[in-house]
Order: C-alpha cells, then structure tokens, then sequence
C-alpha cells in the first residue's frame, strides 16, 4: 500500500466513519466533514500535474491475487489524472452544495453522504487502476452506489423505477465488458491495461479480437448513456440534485468516455472501432439534442443534453481513432479531433455541473422545475440567472465561453473527415459533418429554451407553489466557481492546453508521440474564417428562427407512435421476459406428479435408446445362457399374469393380492437360482409388505373407494412400454458382452479360510462388506422412527390456524 | 434362460412405469413394487444363472453361483421394504388428512388457502 492506492480508497474509508459522525455531532450537518476529504484529495491530484507534464507516470502496485496476475496496480497518466480533478474537484463543489441543498432534519445524512463517498472512491478506482478485474470491480462499485442515490428517496415509486432501470442497463453493460477483458487476457495473458497495449498489434488479427472490442464498447455505451441504451439517464434524475449534477453529468457518465480514450490504444486501428464509436457518438449527438427540445422538466432537458454531449465527445474520440493511419504527428488534423474531445470533456464537466446545480437552486426557491410554470425570475433571481445564463451560452456553443471553443473544435474535426479516404469515408463521410451541425442547431434550441422559458417572460407568481427568492449564498458558491470556470476556460484556454490537455491526448495516443517528444497544443478564441465558423454563425441564425417558430413546428414530435419510442420497448420487453417466462414456467410445471413422471421416464427412454442406437450398442449372444426349464416357463407365465391383473384389476385388492403372487413367485424363482437366503427374505418381507399394502387400503377414504379400473391412456402405455423396452434392450446387450469375470472366485476362496463363515452370502454381508449392512440397518431405523412420527405426531397447522 | 428373464423383467418395468403413471396412490405404490421385483430380478439375471450350486461351502461343490448379487439384492430387498413401509404410513396418513386417494387431488399449496 502505498500513499496512492490509500488516496484511491480514502473515500471508501471515510464512509465507514461516515454514519459515527452523524450520529455524534447531530448539530453539525455531516456535510462538512465529507467536504474536506475531496478538498485534500484534488490538492493531492493538483500538485502532480507538474510530474505528469514530462510524460512522467506514476505507479504503485499491491499484490491482491498475484497468482491470478490480479493486483491492485495504481497509474497515474496524463488521462488518468484529469479525470481525477475532476472527480475530486467536482466532488467537493457538490459537496458544498449538497449542505445547502439537503436539509439536516428532514434528510437521511448519513446514508447520503456513505452512497456519495462509495461512489467517489469507486470512480477513482475507475480512472486510476491499470490492472483490468479491479477496474472492473470499482466499475461495478460505480453502478451500486449511482443506484443506492439514485433511490435516495426510495419510498418514491419513480425513484425505484429509476434505480432499477439504471441498474439493469449498467450492468448488463459491465458484464459484457468484463466478457471482453477476459477474451483479452485470453489473447494476451495479461490483465494489465499497458501490457496489453504493448501487444496490440500482435493480437490485432486475433479471431476473438472483434468480439473482445464489441464487448468492451458495450460496458462503455451502456455506461456513458449512448444511443440506444441512454434510456436510463433521463429516469435517474429522480436522484436528489447534488447527485444528479456528480454523477449523470460530471463523472459516472464520463466513465464510459475514459474506457473507450483508455481502450483507444489498443482497438483503434480498426475500422470496426472507428465507425462504432464515432457514428454511434453522433447519432447519440443527434437523438438527444432532439428529443431534449421536447421536453418540459429542468432535469429532464439536462438529460437529454447530457446524453448529447456525450455522444458529441464520444464521436471525436472516434475520428480521433483515425489518427492512427497517419504515423506523423505534425499537420495530424486528426489528433485535434482527440484535443477537443478532451477538452469538451473538462467544458462539459463545468457548465453541466453548474446547471444542474441552478436547476437545483430552481426547484428548491420555487418548488417546481416545470418550465410551463416557471418563466420571469430574471429579476428574482439575478445571480441564479446570470450563472444559469453563462452555463446554456457556453453549451450552445457561443463566444465568448468554453464550450465554443470546443464546439469550434468538433465541427471543424468533423469537416476533416471529408478529407479521410479510408473506411469507405469519402462516401458516407459527408453525412458527420451534417449531422453534427443539425445536432448543434438543435443544441442551441434548447440552450435557449432552458435559459429563456426560466428566466424570461413573464413571472407566475400564482402558479408557483413557493414564494421565490434569491437562494442562500451557501448554495451560491459552488455554481459561482464553476461559471467563472466556463469563463475563465473561456477567454485562457492556454491554461489548461499544456499542463492537462496535452498529457491526456498524449495518453489517448500513446503510439503517435515518441518519449520526450512533445506536441503543442494550443487555443486561440479567434481562429481566422474557417469552415467551422461560418457553420456556428448558421447554427445561431437558423436556431433564433427556429426557437421563435416553435410553437409552429413542435408538432413533429407526436408523429413518432408511442409503441416505437425506445422507452416504450424497453418497458413492454421488462414486461414481455416476465410474462413470458412465467407462461413458459406454468406450461411445463403443471403440478401434477404424472407429468413430472413422463417426463423423467421419456428423457430415459430418449437418453438411453439413443446411446444404444448411435453408439450400435445393442448386442444379443445365447452362447452362454442357461437352459430353460419347465419350472422357470411355468414361474415366468405366472408374473406375465399376476402383472396383466394388477393393470386390469377392477379391485384394488386384486391388484395387492396379485402383487402379493408376483413376490411369492420372485421368491420361487430365487430358489430355482440357488439363493436360499434371498428366498427366506423375500418370503418374510413380501408377507409383511402385502399385510401393510392392505392395512392401507382398508383405511381408503370411503368416497374415494369406488372400484374403477385404471382408464387407459395411450401416452402412459407408450411411455411405458418403451420403459420396458429400453430396459430389456439394456439387459440383453449388458448381458451380452462382458468384459470380465467376476471376482466372486475370491470370497469363494477365503469365506472359510479368513472369515471363517461357511454362508458365502451372510460372510460378504456382515465380514467383507459389512459397512453397507451397519447403514441398511440405519435405513430400517430410520423408516421406523419417521412412521412412529407420522402415526404418532399430529402437529397439524391447518388445525391450530 | 437369461434372454427369458430379460423379457419378464422389462415386462415388469413396463407394469411398473404404468401403474405409476395413474391416478391412484395405492396404485403408484404398487408400481414401486413391482419395479423393486424387476431390479432385483435383474441384479441376479446379469451376474448369470444357474452357474453352480447354492453358495454355502458346506455343499463341497466344483463350482457355486455367484454370491456378491445376493449380498447386494438382500440388501436391496430390505432398502425397498423400509421405504416401501414408509410410503405406506405416508399415503395412510394422506388419506386421513385430506380423504383422498388421488393425486391429482393433492395439488400444491395454492388450492389449500
């Protein structure tokens, strides 16, 4: 363990202190002491950028499995590190809002602030693991603890469906992501991420090589909410705010992103890797800047933006993937496309966060985050607003803030593509750009949605179920910082180009910059008439003339039917796997014991006749049979009677007196074949048994003894004929071949002369084999106990209730 | 004489698997015996028949039957009459409780509430 790997899990173990300071210091909100622990740790993370500068690595291993090659292996890269102060600087500001947010008497602080710790210490353990099971771990840790806050409020039904509903999705992706880390270990026998970098071109050609890439892809889609499994974030805003602006927009969602830049190295040279992330991305880019529009609640349209977003950072570390086809790094326009997805990523951390956090502060001074209620606060809420309006400005892409740089960015990676001539893109190339511009014209429709239909209007006063007013400055604080980020990203971008971007792309692309070599990253708010920016100026003007037309066109969203849209399907499919396994489970399990029945004895007679048939089993050999005499005809006709009575027998009783002849004649035969003390049992037990057998019957209900000859059923005479069949067949054949003797010469030899007995079969009972006998007399002992407890107990419950 | 025994012992199983498949508990008990009979019967028909006289070495004889498949049959024998007995008890026990004899009767426990 070393100082690392105790940063790494320092949240985790604050948790556990977590519920003794609640309970101890009730007058403090637990709040504050949580706070200091992110504060520490992002000073701890921001005084290692400079080492990180150098292309210097930091790594600490501890031996967790190490004969499995399984190790907590901490690593710290340029890549690593930004999402660190992310998580940790994010972290803190949420926070600081949350003790303002959440009350100290009506909330369960302890339990919130455990959940949020777990989850902060799962998300480094994310980012800074090297070794893939326990990445995968804290990957799983990530999904737990979203759902634990997600059903915060767990006695709201929403709440729970929402929890659910992230948790069968995540995980279904982090399954299938563990399934393609271990086809990775198959390939390279390694689960370290580096090693396994350094043989990517080796396994390149491997046949499980595509399936390790779809799998891994999919843990990191289902995780970073990509089209069409982005179903789950809309649904997790059911979480309180502070959760909502951490998790489904700053980090946890981000996860996915790290995966695919960490994984990026090793998959990217295909063209599989290129057109899955990248056209999944700008769909995704697509889809939720459109269905973002449509919506009515803060959260909700901070959903959909946010799976847009991360669609559109998502489909530039897919066009960054082309950087790879071409080995020099100057001019490379395509490792720009890997600097603006790095970049957008800060951005987006920043502006999300901030408002979510003004959607927070909404619904906390008014008591509703419905935009048809909502309207006029501008003068309420001058601070609110100003923040809220630094944070949709810089979404939708306007100067002077930081998500237009990156915007700028994205387009203009996105008009390269029209120069790539590989992946057949000089055909379907020109769809990205196009697609990526209708995405940010509607981007800006609902920037201004979310700033406008708020804080503009006219104020409803009546229709809100609060007097509104400014939010207490406690609450103000964290917002503050993040817009004067956005700001300040803004107008500097330079601050961060050398010491964070340029390490993180450098990570993203390891193979594109030799050691030592650096590449400079640089950015400048006005980039000269380039293509990108005369798409931003259409995107401002077509978006004014379409959020003041909308009204007009908001119809569209109606044309597509309820039973198609994406949440639909995966709520009938929920519905359909469970009716569906229910009426398969009650097809079968009928509850009736002669179905079971036919159904053992008709996989015996499947299994065993077609062994015999496929292998040739069957064999018959009468070189070695015994004569047959008149004696054994006569006993055999009498069992082929006695059996044809028991199964027409009108009489029950005829059928236990015929069962009785068959045991009687079971004994004779074992005189015929020489086996006295067999004839002797056989007699002794068959008269016991028929004795009870009619006890039994004369103790019938009286109702039920109405005489009736089993009705005939051609199934059951099927089934039991081939039982009959099947087990003649396998008697002869066994019979027919045996391999060897029998080794009964040797308890001939020696019941005299070791065991000093002269009854062959009493020695083997009580002197060679006696263990089988001790236990027989344990199965009598036992039968006879358990019928003194049925005749005698009478502990019935139906009585008594 | 083994092939006449293999028919009597399948034609014994056939029965047996019959009675078992019907309604009646009496009758499914009945089955389990007459597939006791048969696994007997076969036990001692594969080690093959008449091979000697009966295995007690009083009888100075050149050869004796084989005497490991009796051990094992007599211990089967008191096996299936232990188990048997306790059917018994068991479906006298259910005719009192519930006054049926058919199984189909006995369903679960979704028809008792």
């Amino acid at each position: 363990m070393s100082v690392l790997h105790l940063v790494i899990v320092a949240p985790l173990l604050l948790a556990f202190l977590v519920p003794f300071l609640h309970k101890r210091f009730q007058s403090f909100h637990t709040g504050w002491f949580v706070l200091l622990l992110p504060a520490a740790l992002f000073i701890y993370f921001f005084q290692l950028i400079p080492a990180m500068k150098n292309q210097g690595t930091i790594q600490e291993t501890a031996n967790w499995i190490p004969s499995l090659g399984i190790n907590f292996t901490a690593y710290v890269d340029g890549l690593g590190l930004l999402f660190a102060l992310l998580i940790t600087g994010i972290g803190s500001l949420v926070v600081l809002y949350s003790i303002f947010y959440l009350s100290k008497e009506k909330e369960n602080l302890g339990t919130f602030y455990v959940y949020l710790l777990m989850f902060m210490g799962a998300m480094l353990g994310v980012v800074l693991s090297d070794n893939l099971i326990v990445l995968y771990a804290f990957w799983e840790l990530t999904s737990f603890s979203s759902f634990l806050l997600i059903g915060f409020w767990f006695e709201r039904e929403r709440s729970r469906y929402g929890a659910q509903k992230s948790m069968l999705i995540t995980v279904f992706g982090g399954l299938a992501m563990l399934g393609g880390f271990l086809l990775l270990h198959v390939m390279t026998g390694s689960f370290s991420v580096r090693e396994i970098i350094s043989m990517a071109s080796e396994i390149s050609s491997e046949p499980l090589f595509i399936a390790a890439l779809v799998l891994v892809l999919l843990g990191a889609f289902t995780k970073s909410a990509q089209f069409p499994f982005h179903i789950w974030l809309p649904d997790a805003m059911e979480a309180p705010t502070p959760v909502s602006a951490y998790l489904h927009s700053a980090t946890m969602v981000k996860a996915g992103i790290y995966m695919v830049a960490r994984m990026s190295p090793i998959f990217a040279e295909q063209g599989t890797w290129f057109w899955l992330v990248s056209g999944i991305g700008i769909l995704t880019l697509l889809w939720g800047s459109f269905n973002a529009v449509k919506q009515t609640d803060l959260k909700a349209i901070l959903a959909f933006s946010t799976v847009s977003q991360l669609g559109l950072i998502m489909s530039l570390l897919g066009v960054g993937s082309a950087a790879l086809h071409f080995k020099e790094l100057d001019n490379n326009i395509y490792m720009a496309a890997v600097v603006a997805a790095v970049f957008h990523l800060i951005n987006h951390a920043t502006f999300k966060g901030s408002l979510f956090m003004v959607a927070g502060i909404v619904d906390h001074e008014t008591g509703t985050r419905d935009i048809r209620r909502l309207g006029g606060l501008m003068q309420v809420m001058p601070i609110t607003f100003t923040i809220a309006l630094i944070g949709s400005f810089s979404m939708a892409g306007l100067p002077p803030f930081n998500g237009f740089l990156s915007k700028e960015m994205f387009l203009e990676s996105m008009v390269y593509l029209l120069s790539l001539n590989i992946f057949q893109m000089n055909t379907w190339g020109v769809l990205f750009p196009v697609l990526a511009w209708i995405a940010s014209v509607f981007t800006f429709i609902y920037s201004m949605i979310l700033i406008f239909k708020t804080f503009a209007g006219k104020y409803k006063p009546k229709k809100l179920p609060q007097k509104p007013h400014e939010a207490p400055i406690g609450m103000l604080i964290s917002p503050i910082i993040l817009a004067t980020l956005v700001i300040g990203f803004g107008l500097f971008p330079n601050v961060l180009s050398n010491s964070i971007i340029e390490p993180a792309a450098a990570s993203i692309m390891p193979g594109l910059i030799d050691a030592g070599q650096a590449f400079d990253v640089h950015f400048s708010l006005w980039h000269g008439f380039s293509p990108a920016l005369f798409m931003t100026i259409g995107v401002v003007l077509i978006g004014i003339l379409l959020y003041i037309t909308l009204p007009k066109w908001k119809k569209i969203y109606e044309i597509l039917p309820k039973q198609f849209t994406l949440n639909h399907m995966y709520n009938s499919g929920l519905i359909r796997t469970e009716t569906g396994s229910n009426k398969a489970t009650n097809l079968y399990m009928t509850g009736s014991i002669r179905t079971y029945m036919i159904y053992i004895f008709v996989g015996l007679i499947g299994i065993l006749g077609f062994s015999i048939f496929t292998k040739d089993a069957f064999a018959i050999d009468t070189s070695n049979v015994a004569s047959i005499g008149l004696y054994e005809i006569v006993l055999a006709l009498i069992i082929v009677v006695a059996s044809l009575t028991i199964l027409m027998a009108k009489s029950r009783l005829t059928s236990i007196v015929a069962l009785g002849a068959i045991g009687y004649t079971v004994a004779l035969f074992f005189v015929l074949f020489r086996a006295p003390d067999l004839v002797l049992t056989q007699l002794v037990i068959e008269t016991v048994s028929v004795a009870l057998f009619l006890l039994c019957f004369y103790h019938l209900p009286k109702m039920s003894r109405k005489e009736e000859r089993i009705k005939f059923k051609l199934t059951n005479a099927v089934v039991a004929a081939g039982v009959g069949i099947v087990v003649t067949l396998i008697a002869l054949s066994a019979y027919s071949t045996k391999i060897f003797d029998s080794i009964a010469q040797y308890y001939i030899e020696n019941t005299a002369e070791k065991a000093g007995g002269g009854n062959m079969v009493n020695v083997i009972l009580v002197d060679f084999r006696g263990f089988d006998t001790m236990f027989e007399i344990a199965v009598l002992g036992i039968a006879a106990l358990g019928i003194y407890g049925m005749v005698r107990l009478r502990l019935s419950g139906r009585k008594t209730e | 004489m083994e092939i006449l025994m293999s028919i009597v012992i399948g034609l014994l199983f056939a029965s047996a698997v019959y009675l078992m498949l019907s309604k009646s508990l009496l009758r499914i008990i009945i089955g389990t015996g007459l597939l006791s009979h048969g696994a007997h019967l076969m036990l001692l028909t594969l080690a093959g028949l008449k091979r000697g006289t009966v295995p007690l070495l009083g009888e100075n004889a050149q050869a004796y039957t084989d005497p490991i498949p009796q051990a094992l049959i007599l211990t089967a024998i008191v096996i299936s009459f232990g188990v048997t007995a306790f059917f018994l008890v068991v479906a006298y026990r259910a005719y009192q409780e519930l006054g049926t004899d058919n199984i189909d009767e006995m369903r679960g426990t979704e028809t008792d509430d």
